[in-house]
């Protein structure tokens, strides 16, 4: 075979002809452009994984392609960001296109097809997902697909890697379809004849998970199914992220000990030593307070939140593939409706309880400004990321009270403030609309690819801040920094929260990891009382480094700006309501 | 006689008549959700929540507003033991 895929990045500028990879959403572009190109795209069971899009290279019979993975659209008649993303791509014209299509959903996806092939770009047709759609009885003529669309079809099931060599091979035979362009009207009569006349649907018995379908959107069962769903993949998250601590990561550390307490001893008393080691009680080394790079630096990234990042993304990569999440959609649309925002806003809420970052990347998916104004700066402000609710555990996780004091004041503040929001910006909330995928068995190495990736960007991103986290701390200790920080905070601090001057530079240093911040927090000897507000405040208020500088990337300045002014304030007002009611009640 | 998609009940089978204007609707007709076109209702959530229907065997969630302003006829053959597809 003379195609074969290139790994390595040509030039800066990549060969230039383009190869466009076109389809509707979640029909497995992604999976396909992983496929063609050896390059890791992340693909989820629902619609709009893809807001932006991939490039890589293609070579087929010595021609070198850029190929393209176009984020998906409905129609080039653009309705929303993706949509208009997709339609200025082909806009930009291009040498070959691979149409896309999901083979259990014909009719619908010959739309964007035709439009494709009206505007005369050589295409092939991959007919995806040819599997499911035998099992649902769905027979497609291939033959008579190819000769009433003028160009080559070749089924493929993606997540597999099926027809996918066929369909490399066949690339040079993409071909211009006689198909002219023509008013919306006749495009849908011609999709009703071709679906007419190339697809056979065999009588079929509802299924058990049709019934599973149907029964994830129905009020009372959907909402005890949802409620069970959620409960388990918290469970879940808990169990696997302590599993991995106590048998893993905790003996691993122990056997770090005997070596870094050597190493202290070898260095003597001295900065480097308070450095690279930390304080040191009797003698030995405290991973949680010594607050030394290889001491506290290492141990909170890798023992106290990298295992239950593992944990998150295992689980909620889980939930994506399956195809849960836009049923959650469906269930939480007339509350998060009230917040000015519609249900599909719970995926990047979902994805900023892994990391801030991400979700708020996510916001995306929605239509307006308005409501990815008001998403991001929930997320910001009361959705805990996995780093934080890790220390969180290892701060409060003796009192469960306590740590659910936490949760339910993010809760509490996230609807009070998406009210607030809602009421007060111009504008109104567009309503859901969005197609639910069917319930899919996920491919364990796509799973395992996916996991891997987030994973790997957690300890790429995070690890060089937090150690520079750790480094600048003991540099604003040593120069008197923090000093001036509990000065300047502290009776504010005090007087508002009951909280000691010390706190100041804690949740100052919040700005930069809140890992890093909460566990600044625990040599203080707060009691759990004041360990309670001090926690939820530093996760109310700046967003860490890396969110800053997504915020400001995805809002601009001014609505960065406001976002900040409305964390700042709902954090002072919710430690002050915390303390006082804290201190009413009797515990 | 036409109905709002609201007043069908779950599992009911109806044709679209009309639907309502601008933005949403081509959101819609995207999904293959036009006028003319055969569709069964799965659920109504509560408090406003969303319409979910069934159309050409793929789910479709629908934001409550906007299924208020799709008319439909249900009048017609088809019992819930009909299966979408």
């Amino acid at each position: 075979m003379s195609c074969h895929r290139e790994l390595k990045e040509g030039s800066p500028e990549g060969p230039a002809r383009r190869l466009l990879l076109i389809g509707n959403p979640n029909v497995g572009k992604s999976a396909i452009f992983s496929r063609l190109t050896g390059l890791n795209a992340v693909s989820s069971n629902y619609p709009g994984t893809t807001v932006g899009f991939l490039e890589g290279t293609v070579v087929c019979d010595g021609e070198a392609y850029r190929l393209i993975d176009v984020p998906g659209a409905y129609t080039l008649n653009a309705t929303n960001e993706a949509e208009e993303i997709a339609r200025r791509i082909v806009d930009e014209g291009a040498h070959r296109a691979i149409i896309v299509l999901d083979a259990t959903a014909l009719e619908r996806n010959l739309v964007l097809a035709l439009e494709v092939l009206e505007r005369g770009i050589p295409s092939i047709v991959a007919l995806n997902m040819v599997d499911e759609a035998r099992h649902k009885g769905i027979n497609i003529d291939v033959g008579a697909l190819e000769t009433a669309l003028g160009v080559p079809v070749v089924p493929t099931v993606a997540v597999t890697g099926q027809g996918i060599r066929d369909l490399l091979s066949r690339l040079n035979e993409a071909a211009r379809s006689p198909i002219e362009p023509s008013s919306k009207e006749d495009r849908w009569r011609r999709i009703g004849a071709i679906v007419t006349s190339v697809q056979r649907v065999e009588h079929r018995h509802h299924t058990w998970l049709d019934t599973l379908e149907d029964m994830s959107v129905s009020p009372l069962a959907g909402g005890i199914l949802g409620i069970l769903i959620l409960g388990l993949c918290f469970y879940l998250v808990r169990l696997v992220g302590e599993g991995l601590i106590s048998y893993v990561f905790d003996p691993a550390f122990e056997l770090l000990r005997g070596p870094l307490e050597a190493l202290a001893h070898t260095l003597g008393e001295g900065p480097i030593r308070d450095v690279l080691i930390g304080k040191l009680f009797n003698g030995a080394i405290d991973f949680e307070l010594s607050f030394g790079l290889l001491t506290t630096g290492l141990y909170v990234e890798f023992a106290m939140v990298l295992p239950y990042i593992i944990a998150f993304y295992g689980v909620l990569s889980l939930l994506e593939d399956v195809g849960y999440l836009p049923r959650l959609a469906v269930l939480f649309d007339a509350l998060l409706h009230r917040m000015g925002v519609h249900g599909y806003a719970v995926i990047p809420t979902l994805l900023g309880l892994g990391c801030n970052v991400p979700g708020i990347l996510a916001t995306r998916v929605l239509e307006s400004k308005r409501e990815r104004f008001i998403a991001s700066t929930l997320i910001s402000v009361a959705v805990p990321c996995t780093s934080l609710q890790a220390m969180i555990v290892g701060a409060l996780g003796d009192s469960p009270w306590h740590m659910g004091t936490v949760y339910l004041a993010l809760l509490a503040s996230w609807v009070i403030i998406g009210r607030i929001l809602h009421k007060t910006l111009p504008g109104f909330s567009p309503e859901l609309i969005v197609e639910i995928p069917p319930y899919r068995l996920p491919s364990p190495s796509a799973l395992w690819v996916k996991m891997r990736l987030r994973v790997m960007d957690f300890i790429l991103e995070a690890t060089p801040l937090v150690l520079g986290g750790i480094l600048l701390v003991n540099l604003m200790e040593a120069i008197g920094v923090m000093d001036l920080l509990s000065r300047l905070l502290g009776p504010g601090l005090g007087t508002l929260m009951d909280l000691p001057a010390g706190a100041a530079g804690p949740i100052v240093m919040g700005l930069f990891r809140k890992d890093v911040a909460v566990g600044m927090l625990m040599p203080l000897n707060l009691t759990l009382n004041q360990m309670t507000v001090a926690v939820t405040v530093l996760a109310m208020t700046f967003p860490c480094i890396a969110t800053f500088i997504v915020l400001l990337r995805e809002l601009g300045p001014r609505d960065t700006a406001r976002a900040l002014a409305i964390m700042g304030a709902s954090a002072v007002a919710m430690g002050t309501a915390m303390n006082l009611i804290l201190r009413a009640l009797p515990l | 006689m036409d109905v709002s998609l609201l007043r069908v009940k779950d599992g009911g089978w109806c044709v679209i008549r009309r639907m309502p204007s601008g933005e949403a609707a081509l959101r819609l007709e995207a999904l293959g959700l036009r006028p003319g076109k055969r569709i069964q209702k799965i659920s109504g959530m509560p408090f406003h929540g969303p319409v979910t229907v069934c159309v050409d065997g793929r789910q479709v969630a629908i934001g409550h507003g906007v299924a208020a302003r799709i008319s439909v006829d249900t009048n017609l053959q088809g019992g819930s033991e009909e299966v979408c597809l």
